[in-house]
């Protein structure tokens, strides 16, 4: 035997050679194939160069044993520092409020598509993080709203604020009406019932022509402000808020509008949530979490306690939707695969599941990143996969670790 | 007139759903089993299966550029070496992805796997491309049986009743490997308690290797066998694919062998029928459907025990 520190490392090279080398080394080319050296080759070679890092640096982790914080540590507890979040309390609405008038038409569609999956985690982060429900049909929710927004648009004629609240309540009400069902399961069942719900969803948009317009999609009216429309000339009766205002017309003007009312209602929502962490309501969502039994024994009710959270996580989710929809101008099923229900998950768990810092951190993180990263494309969704297992396996209470609330005694 | 187009429908889409029925138990085998032995649900088994679809044609492509061209030979051949491939992918994806979170909370390794399915999905298009790939079709030609007395046909390919035998086959072998042979025991015995298990000495983490490495090979005997039938496959089969087999094993009682044939079976007519004779188009909303019925209402299934919570 060698010396271990490179015959493992060798073997898994040879492992992974072999499982890539049909795979990526010959591409098929109708009924033949091309054959390709690099690839395999260089994913040998990464996967040789990993083990032994991982090897290397097990050994140098038993050597030094100084019982220092590791930086990951330092930097995940200067983020929960309380005067660290006052700062951030004054700081970012500011910097929120400001950001759309310094932004481009290209930078002000990213930062709505960040803010819209914010509210989205935000949403996900109450079943999964905080009442430990793992959902895999989110976008269902995401769906109902941006669906109900569009065709009570095109069959009823309602406006945007009318649809805000409605999307949100229709979507609270499929939480609920998936949520009932569901209360008898644990964890996986659960998590293959939601999404079989979410795929169904889907199914059923992209199916029913005569009532969506199935792959076509329906297209959606922009919102206006008290009657003011954003667009060029108004229709009749209406008056362009450009005229009103008495400032040149911008194609911008109206997605400055959309984000900041979307800001606004991030905003609250997330008032709202923190809110809801530290009271009863979110400690029976957490105490759920740990232990279901434990809990029904003290006198909890498991059915009230699960359908809120499905319900306020639904709802959130709605709202999101209703907010793609008046971005988008236009909605079709191809927005809402269960690869989107995968993202925001993935967001959720890199941010940390239940940390509500972490969870917009990564929101935005993961949505502003590709959009500049835009000639690796390919790889982004790998990329997600390759996070998700990693975080998994080395630092499984995500990026920001979700703060207990702590009530200390009095001193003296 | 009505009567017997009807009868011949339904003759032939029995064959339909029984042939589809065999492919979705074969890879219900590796949830099942999984499934019964660390109660996790290998989310990423569906994947597992579209990459052996890939690695038949491409093993078939490459025996065939080398001059092979006897079509048993090139059959058992390709057979072969996906199902060792297959296995291959199966075991790393374990050793990698799950192993080192066995001992973690229960989210965890759901997580990791639909980590795992969307690395294998995009790694798959990256390397082969996101349009739908072909294979030859080797078996040529049917057997034609008539049915009822005014002439009605039903149509049996020689494809279909190879994924016929070869399904019950392989069910035959591994039932027997479970239950007579020593490893088979070894399995049993994990299955039912993993600490006692390996209190007695059986190596529980070599156990649960094998068990994905047998789940990975039903897989890709299935895959070997559908892509032979339909021709031709995607970077997008493996998902909806996985949830239907998943039901299938669901269906039949999680943790049980004989049930996951079953309920592949039951699966296969029911979405077979349900094509047939109601609509095409919402078949795959019919098999969801029937998923979620499922659970709500015996998620035990046919076969399985009902679960007991200890406290």
């Amino acid at each position: 035997m060698g010396h271990p520190l490179l015959t493992q490392p060798l073997l898994t090279a040879i492992l992974v050679l072999l499982l890539t080398a049909p795979v990526s080394g010959l591409v098929l080319d109708g009924y033949d194939f091309n054959l390709r050296w690099h690839p395999p080759l260089w994913l040998t070679l990464i996967a040789f160069c990993i083990h032994w890092m991982i090897l290397l640096f097990k050994r140098w982790r038993f050597g030094e044993k100084t019982g220092k914080p590791s930086p990951w540590t330092r930097i995940s507890s200067w983020g929960s520092r309380p005067s660290v979040h006052r700062l951030a309390f004054f700081v970012l609405p500011v910097v929120g409020l400001v950001l759309p008038f310094f932004l481009g038409k290209y930078g002000l569609t990213v930062a709505i598509l960040a803010l819209i999956y914010v509210l989205l985690a935000l949403g996900l982060n109450i079943v999964v993080g905080l009442a430990g429900l793992l959902d895999l049909g989110f976008v269902a929710f995401y769906a109902v709203g941006a669906y109900g927004y569009a065709l009570g648009h095109h069959y009823l004629g309602l406006g945007f604020w009318l649809s805000l609240p409605l999307g949100a309540l229709l979507a609270a009400c499929c939480g609920i009406v998936l949520g009932f069902p569901v209360l008898r399961m644990h964890g996986d069942y659960l998590a293959i019932v939601t999404l079989g719900f979410g795929e169904i969803i889907r199914l059923v948009l992209n199916n029913w022509m005569d009532f969506t317009g199935g792959p076509n999609g329906v297209r959606v009216d922009f919102p206006t402000f008290f009657g003011l429309e954003f667009s060029r000339h108004a229709k009749e009766g209406g008056i362009p808020i450009h005229e009103f205002l008495g400032i040149d017309y911008s194609s911008n003007t109206r997605n400055i509008f959309i984000y900041l009312v979307l800001f606004l209602v991030v905003l609250l929502i997330l008032a709202l949530v923190s809110r809801l962490k530290t009271m009863p309501l979110g400690r029976a969502w957490e105490a759920l979490r740990e232990d279901e039994i434990a809990c029904r024994s003290l006198g909890i009710n498991h059915v009230t306690v699960k359908l809120s959270a499905f319900a306020l996580g639904a709802m959130i989710g709605g709202i999101g939707g209703v907010f793609f929809a008046a971005s988008q101008g236009f909605v079709n099923p191809t927005s809402f695969t269960f690869f989107e229900s995968a993202l925001i998950l993935a967001i959720v768990v890199l941010g940390g599941l239940g940390s509500i810092p972490g969870v917009m951190i990564a929101a935005v993180v993961l949505t502003v990143l590709p959009e500049m990263l835009r000639d690796f494309s390919d790889y982004r969704i790998l990329v997600f996969g390759l996070a998700m297992v990693v975080m998994m396996i080395w630092r499984p209470q995500g990026l920001v670790r979700a703060r207990r609330p702590v009530f200390q005694g009095r001193k003296g | 007139m009505v009567a017997t187009m009807a009868l011949e429908i339904f003759a032939q889409q029995t064959v339909n759903g029984l042939i589809l029925g065999a492919t979705y138990g074969l890879i219900a085998i590796g949830y099942t089993m999984v499934y019964g032995i660390i109660g996790m649900i290998n989310f990423a088994h569906g994947e597992i299966y579209m990459v052996s679809a890939y690695l038949a044609a491409i093993f078939l492509a490459v025996l065939h550029f080398f001059g092979l061209t006897s079509v048993p030979l090139l059959l058992v051949a390709v057979l072969l070496a996906t199902v060792f491939v297959t296995a291959l992918y199966g075991w790393f994806v374990e050793k990698i992805a799950y192993r080192p979170l066995r001992h973690s909370t229960r989210l965890a390794p759901l997580i990791t796997a639909i980590g795992v399915s969307l690395i294998l999905q995009n790694y798959v298009r990256i390397a082969q491309g996101a349009r739908s790939q072909g294979i030859p079709s080797l078996l040529q030609g049917s057997f034609v049986l008539p049915v009822g007395d005014q002439g009605g046909v039903v149509q049996i390919t020689h494809v279909q009743l190879l994924i016929i035998i070869v399904a019950f086959l392989s069910m035959a072998v591994l039932t027997f490997i479970m239950q007579q042979t020593s490893m088979g025991r070894a399995c049993r015995a994990t299955e039912q308690d993993r600490i006692m298990a390996a209190l007695l000495g059986i190596d529980t983490n070599r156990i649960i290797a094998i068990v994905f490495v047998i789940g990975a090979a039903m897989a890709a005997i299935a895959g070997v066998l559908v892509s032979l039938n339909y021709g031709s496959f995607d970077f997008h089969i493996g998902f909806i694919t996985g949830i239907k087999a998943f039901t299938a094993a669901v269906l039949g009682g999680i943790g049980s062998l004989p049930g996951a044939m079953l309920g592949g079976l039951i699966l296969g007519l029911a979405e077979s029928f349900f094509a047939g004779f109601v609509n095409s188009d919402y078949k795959d909303v019919f098999a969801f459907s029937l998923l979620v019925l499922v659970l709500i209402f015996r998620p035990s299934g046919l076969l399985g025990q009902p679960q007991i919570t200890k406290v």
